[in-house]
């Protein structure tokens, strides 16, 4: 089938492109005076000032989470970083003094210019303990080396996490919640 | 008594002062702030915000500042010089590109009187044609300089649009100098205070509607804007003509794009709105001397306006339509229009 277009067949006033000019001049002029004087279609975000609101699912810069104690979540277990695609976390795992607790990470280095942003750990994660909910997403900096986020800076925007913790599956704490979600415990 | 030597200094102080008070306060003045009244312009009628941002502390005034922080940053700018065999040439360049458009404001009479002007001169016109065509060699030199394809591709555009726009404008400009006798710009402003038919004033858009359209196009393709912009034509040429200048040079060919723009104004408001000229009023007394001023910049921004709303409507024409527009349709047009001019005026004086 032939493909159908509607094309304006121009006269000659429309050839002479003078109208045409000044009607588009005309144009312009009203919606100059409209958005100077009246409604303001005017779409502009202020950026720094205004921002606009990120969806919930939005997958920004990483945080850790902490326990109900100020003590951070992960256990060092290095399941984020074996399913990270991009290779850019690095944990150092020490023995923790607690004992019910195996491991927590000296470490914890994300390096942001190599991360790309798919989920992955928050996906592999156990324990909650790694979330890219955060909103932010990542800013510029000066250096590469500022753009390695270390675990002092991911705690920085640290939420507090009430999950299950360690991994086991529960089903009846996990009933009718979806991913990515904190559960109450 | 004054001496001749005297007289010669006193000539000159007192020229370099008007040519200070019109050119570089007026003329540069309105060139500045159109720098930022047009991309504010652009902004709010393409439903944004525009520049805003520049402030003293917390007064921003509409972004105002834009048009000092501007000139500002160029001016610490690293200036770029490439790999050219000419550096020297493209250094001249912007201020080829520059001077001819400060320097033919001097014989526009910004007000009745000898005072009102730099120079007065009888040349007037001609002394505009001679003088603003130069302009082309500084924008050719700096295409041709800066050693880079787009640039000389900007280049060969220029001199090619230039060119042609020049033959139309020059005959366009013809049937003014029939109807009123005259190449003095002040001689044609006073004859234009004359009424026709005891009721409408003899301006230039009244004896003359046809060539001020013609007028219009000619001056805005050869001032090399927008819907005219093929020299520049940034989506083909990257930035045409000035695509290795930075810093200043940069600068100063930018700010002679608005600077024409305002001479644009300027010329279309003495041969065709009647230059200083208000309708029924005549008289040399201070006040009024100050209203016709008055009258002759209302009418210089009214065509910067329309200047500058013409180049954020149209999009830009192609290259081979610009030159066929030129030579086959503004061009006969320009002919036809001086050929018409002349019959009704023997006519007239057969009468």
């Amino acid at each position: 089938m032939a493909k159908l277009t509607n094309r304006i067949q121009p006269d000659m006033i429309m050839q002479s492109y003078l109208v045409e000019a000044f009607k588009g001049v005309a144009l312009v002029t009203r919606q100059f005076a409209r958005n100077l004087f009246g409604r303001k279609d005017i779409v502009t975000v202020q950026y720094p000032e205004d921002r606009r609101p990120y969806t919930p699912r939005f997958r920004g810069k990483h945080l850790l989470t902490k326990r109900a104690d100020d003590q951070v979540r992960c256990v060092a277990c290095m399941l984020c970083s074996t399913a990270c695609p991009a290779n850019c976390i690095t944990i150092v795992a020490a023995e923790h003094q607690d004992k019910d607790i195996e491991k927590y990470p000296t470490t914890f280095e994300i390096d942001l210019l190599k991360c790309i942003y798919c989920g992955f750990c928050e996906e592999a994660c156990p324990c909650d303990a790694i979330r890219m909910d955060s909103g932010v997403h990542t800013l510029p900096t000066l250096t590469r080396r500022d753009q390695k986020s270390g675990k002092i800076d991911l705690l920085g925007l640290a939420k507090l996490s009430t999950s299950a913790q360690g991994g086991e599956f529960r089903a009846h704490d996990h009933a009718g919640t979806q991913h990515g979600q904190s559960t109450p415990h | 008594m004054p001496t001749t030597g005297n007289l010669i200094l006193d000539t000159v102080l007192y020229t370099l002062v008007k040519f200070a008070g019109f050119v570089l306060v007026f003329a540069m003045g309105v060139a500045t702030v159109l720098t930022w009244l047009e991309r504010k312009y652009s902004a709010v009628l393409q439903n944004r915000i525009g520049p805003n941002r520049a402030n003293f502390g917390k007064f921003r005034l509409g972004g105002l500042l834009h048009m000092i922080a501007d000139p500002i940053k160029m001016l610490f700018k690293e200036d770029f010089t490439p790999d050219t065999p000419n550096p020297w040439m493209f250094r001249l360049a912007p201020f080829v590109a520059f001077v001819p458009a400060l320097v033919v404001f001097s014989v526009i009479p910004f007000g009745p009187g000898e005072k009102m002007m730099v120079a007065n001169t009888e040349l007037g016109i001609l002394f505009i044609f001679a003088i603003a065509s130069l302009n082309v060699y500084g924008a050719v030199m700096g295409a041709w300089a800066s050693n880079n394809k787009w640039s000389l591709m900007g280049g060969l555009r220029i001199s090619a649009q230039m060119i042609s726009y020049e033959v139309a404008i020059g005959l366009t400009l013809c049937g003014i100098f029939m109807i009123y006798g005259s190449t003095d710009l002040q001689d044609i402003v006073v004859q234009q205070g004359q009424l026709l038919w005891g009721m409408v004033p003899a301006w230039g858009i009244v004896t003359q509607p046809v060539a001020f359209v013609l007028y219009l196009a000619c001056a805005i393709a050869e001032n090399k804007r927008a819907p005219f912009d093929v020299a520049e034509a940034e989506a083909e040429l990257t930035a045409g003509y000035w695509t290795e200048y930075s810093a200043m040079g940069f600068g100063l060919l930018a700010i002679s794009e608005f600077v024409e723009v305002v001479l644009i104004g300027c010329l279309g408001a003495t041969l065709f709105l009647g230059g200083w000229q208000i309708p029924g009023v005549h008289g040399d007394s201070v006040p009024l001397v100050a209203l016709q001023i008055g009258a002759f910049l209302f009418k210089a921004l009214f065509l910067i306006w329309l200047q500058m709303t013409i180049r954020w409507t149209l999009p830009r024409f192609r290259y081979d339509q610009v030159m066929r527009l030129g030579w086959r349709i503004l061009l006969p047009l320009a002919l036809v229009n001086l050929v018409g001019t002349g019959i009704v005026l023997t006519l007239i004086d057969r009468k």
